[in-house]
């Protein structure tokens, strides 16, 4: 018996033993693979942060393009001075004739079968609700009612000071709301978990409501008709996208024309005054700045709110030299010297003809260097808000913050919000108010999935009793939430990589250059460490390339890498047309943005076509300056070839598709052109599931 | 908790027991919280040299799973699953838990069948 007993009790101990033991060991290796996957979710962001800056940089170079032929450039015929001239020239349009403003959409008649959203002035707030919901259910606001809208709110911005100075007294509670980017699933969802606004719940939304998304019409619908049904609680402030010029570049314009092919340059006009006159900030209670694009240590509130804000038309304009000059005449008359408050750019680094401006709201993410966030400033103001990134960066900005004497400030900034596995996404996190709440600045951005689906969730800020932030984020995709962590990722990773791939393809003379000051012995071959270091070199990404070089080079044998056929097997994957030579693709391919751009200021009617000639005289410009190697014939024969249906004219828009890698088109989030993409490889079909989301799983068979 | 990441994805497998060890190696005398690249190397280095803490091949974990499953179904049950989780071993987060769980079965399924998990995590990993 006892024996018996013992020995049962001897197994049963064994075998518990041997559970725990196998449970820790399943246990240990999955805490491995996640572990793993953290580590690729992390490379992806990367990626996309570092591509997005040097976007950026890109739209610097740009600039400097503009400001290098308003200083240097003679025009040799008239043919060129009149192309620069359309460069450079604003149609602005006479602030007076408000008359002939009125009758702008008076004379659009709405046609009898128009079953979209009508809108009748002045407008209640169920107009505003209605308007959400129409747009919900995909219509789209006629061209009469646009303008009508526009003007009306042209009307209510006039009478806002640059600062808006909002009380909690009235509404119990204030949601502040970051960058949109034209992503109307996130206003919706925002709208729908929070509340539509009223006059118990305020809202303020920090700029950047268009671009890259595909709906910045309707989200800027949304938001003019709020303000103007509730304009003590809903408050708009101006960022670095409410700008023209920028729109060029980032696809708004190209949005408004494609939905309101008749009157959408009259659209495009309004808009453009309208964006001048959005405030530039707002005050709460005096303790809280919300302001986009951030602030710095000579960020001086007085001076913001003396500027003559609409006069400020876009951070990329440049003065014609007439302008110059006329404005060093006035200057020399005038006393005064609100010097940023005139004709001129806001962040231009290096302008020679304005005084430097003592504002540094950059437009760039400092994504790299530490941004002193605190302001001394002549109201005495209680600093508050905190930073939202990881907590490692929280107390680094916490640390710079408390060496000045501080400003509150909620800003907006770039970054997307970190996607945060551990957060809850339904509940909010409610911020350490143990740390020193003074001195604190917060970056809020609303836009999920902004990158790709899955890529991020979107947050706002809810400021309650006291201004205590509380936080909440979200992730505007059902389909993202039946994915694992991993599929989602996974994912996210294929479109970061994607666009690697891309841009690595855009630099392949560079490339090759370097890989052979490498290659000593001129063997073909370079060690991986080589290749790691040269690409770098070449790219200033800053990424982890020896992490990503499993994902980025398929073969390579004894850690050595044939170079040459590398490069070689990325243009393959990479170029769809093959009548184009390959090198000019490259180099056209690498100023894309660039080249749209401009293509689109020459096209001032928004016609979307340009003379050949007109591609020529540009094409020459930009390549001289940028100091591309490019034959005067090469151009000739890429203008002539892309002319096709050889009528004289180029349409920008098949122009770009030519030179518009295969799989760049999905990478970039462009919902509008995924579609088309001419790719029938599987990762364009991952475009193409898009839509049908649910039952996609990205499980390797 | 960075430093768990960094040693896993560098191909290393320690359980929570031996990571916390290997943190407590490198640690300030002062626990800030912040490990020292310069601190890290040598040890991680050591790690590597040394081939600590190898990773599990497929077939140990198959035979880990078997054990959970002595009368050989081929499967685990959602609730086996989660208790074995999250009592025994290393117990999971919850997260941890709803993690595994959700890549690991579909919504409507209780039960996991876990060579076929193992085989879709490992094809995923490479």
């Amino acid at each position: 018996m006892g024996s018996g007993a013992s020995t049962h009790h001897h197994f049963a101990f064994q075998n518990a033993e041997k559970a725990f033991k196998a449970a820790a060991l399943i246990q240990r290796w999955y805490r491995r693979y996640m572990a793993r996957l953290e580590m690729r979710r992390q490379c992806t962001w990367s990626i996309f942060q570092s591509m997005e800056y040097a976007g950026q940089q890109d739209q610097v170079k740009l600039h400097d393009f503009f400001s290098y032929l308003v200083d240097h450039f003679t025009p040799s015929s008239h043919s060129e001075r009149d192309f620069l001239n359309r460069m450079f020239t604003e149609e602005r349009i006479p602030r007076d004739s408000e008359v002939e403003k009125c009758s702008d959409y008076e004379s659009i008649e709405v046609p009898d079968n128009y079953t979209g959203p009508r809108l009748s002035f002045p407008l209640l707030p169920d107009h505003a609700t209605a308007l959400v919901e129409a747009f919900r259910l995909k219509q789209q606001l006629h061209a009469r009612y646009v303008l009508n809208l526009l003007h009306e709110t042209r009307k209510h911005l006039v009478q806002l000071p640059n600062i808006n100075r909002v009380s909690t007294c009235y509404s119990e509670e204030i949601t502040v709301c970051g960058d949109l980017h034209g992503q109307l699933d996130d206003l919706i969802f925002i709208f729908y978990k929070n509340g539509l606004p009223s006059p118990e719940r305020a809202y303020v939304f920090n700029g950047d409501f268009v671009d890259r998304g595909k709906d910045s019409v309707e989200i800027l619908m949304v938001l003019f008709a709020f303000m103007l049904v509730y304009p003590k609680e809903f408050h708009l402030n101006r960022g670095n996208h409410e700008d023209h010029m920028v729109n060029l570049r980032y696809g708004f314009t190209k949005e408004v024309m494609q939905k309101y092919k008749m009157h959408g340059k009259k659209i495009l006009q309004r808009l453009q005054d309208v964006f001048c006159w959005l405030p530039l900030a707002t005050l709460v209670d005096e303790k809280v700045l919300i302001l986009h694009g951030g602030v710095s240590d000579t960020t001086d509130l007085e001076l913001l709110s003396k500027l003559e804000r609409h006069k400020i038309v876009s951070t990329l304009r440049c003065k014609t030299r007439k302008e110059n000059e006329k404005q060093a005449e006035e200057k020399g008359k005038a006393k005064q010297t609100s010097s940023a408050g005139s004709l001129s750019p806001w962040f231009l680094p290096q302008s020679r003809s304005l005084p430097s401006s003592p504002l540094h709201l950059s437009s760039h993410k400092t994504h790299k260097a530490g941004r002193s966030s605190s302001v001394p400033c002549s109201t005495p103001l209680d600093p508050r808000g905190l930073s939202r990134q990881a907590r490692r960066s929280v107390d680094l900005e916490l640390e710079r913050c408390r060496q000045q004497a501080g400003f509150p400030v909620i800003t907006e900034k770039e970054e997307p919000w970190v996607f945060n596995p551990e957060a809850d996404s339904a509940a909010g996190e409610l911020l350490e108010a143990s740390q020193e709440e003074w001195r604190q600045v917060l970056t809020v951005f609303s836009a999920s999935n902004y990158y790709a689906v899955g890529s991020n969730r979107g947050a706002y800020v809810k400021l309650g009793p006291a201004l205590a932030p509380h936080i909440v984020q979200y992730q505007a995709n059902k389909a993202t939430h039946m994915l694992t962590m991993r599929q989602r990722i996974s994912r996210v990773e294929e479109s970061a990589l994607r666009a690697l791939r891309g841009k690595l393809f855009a630099h392949s003379s560079d490339l090759l250059e370097e890989f052979k000051k490498h290659d000593n012995g001129n063997t073909g071959s370079i060690t991986l460490s080589d290749w790691a270091a040269a690409v770098e070199s070449v790219l200033h990404l800053g990424l982890p390339w020896r992490m990503l070089r499993p994902q980025l080079v398929s073969s390579s044998t004894d850690n050595m890498l044939e170079y040459k056929s590398w490069l070689e097997d990325l243009a393959k994957e990479q170029l769809s047309h093959e009548n184009i030579q390959s090198s000019l693709l490259e180099t056209l391919y690498r100023n894309r943005s660039n080249l749209e751009t401009i293509f689109r200021i020459i096209d001032s009617d928004h016609s979307g076509f340009i003379s050949l000639d007109e591609f020529r005289q540009t094409w020459k410009l930009f390549s001289s300056h940028m100091k591309m190697d490019i034959t005067d014939d090469g151009i000739c024969d890429l203008a002539r070839s892309i002319d096709f249906n050889k009528d004289g004219h180029i349409d920008i828009n098949e122009f770009l598709e030519a030179v518009r890698l295969v799989e760049q088109s999905c990478s970039e989030g462009d919902a509008a052109d995924c579609p088309q993409a001419t790719n029938t490889k599987g990762s364009g079909s991952w475009a193409a599931t898009e839509d049908s989301l649910v039952s996609v799983t990205q499980v390797a068979s | 908790r960075e430093i768990g990441t960094i040693i896993r994805s560098l191909g290393c497998c320690p359980n929570e027991g031996e990571l916390h060890d290997l943190i407590a190696e490198v640690e300030e005398e002062e626990p800030t919280g912040y490990i020292r690249f310069e601190k890290f190397l040598p040890v991680m280095t050591n790690i590597l040299v040394e081939k600590r803490y190898r990773p599990i091949p497929e077939e140990i974990l198959l035979q880990a799973f078997e054990v959970l499953d002595p009368t050989k179904r081929g499967y685990l049950s959602k609730e086996e699953l989660i208790k074995y989780m999250t009592e025994e071993g290393e117990p999971f987060s919850q997260e941890e838990m709803e993690e595994m769980l959700s890549a690991a079965i579909g919504p409507e399924s209780n039960f996991i069948h876990y060579r076929d998990y193992i085989t879709m995590m490992v094809i995923d990993e490479n």
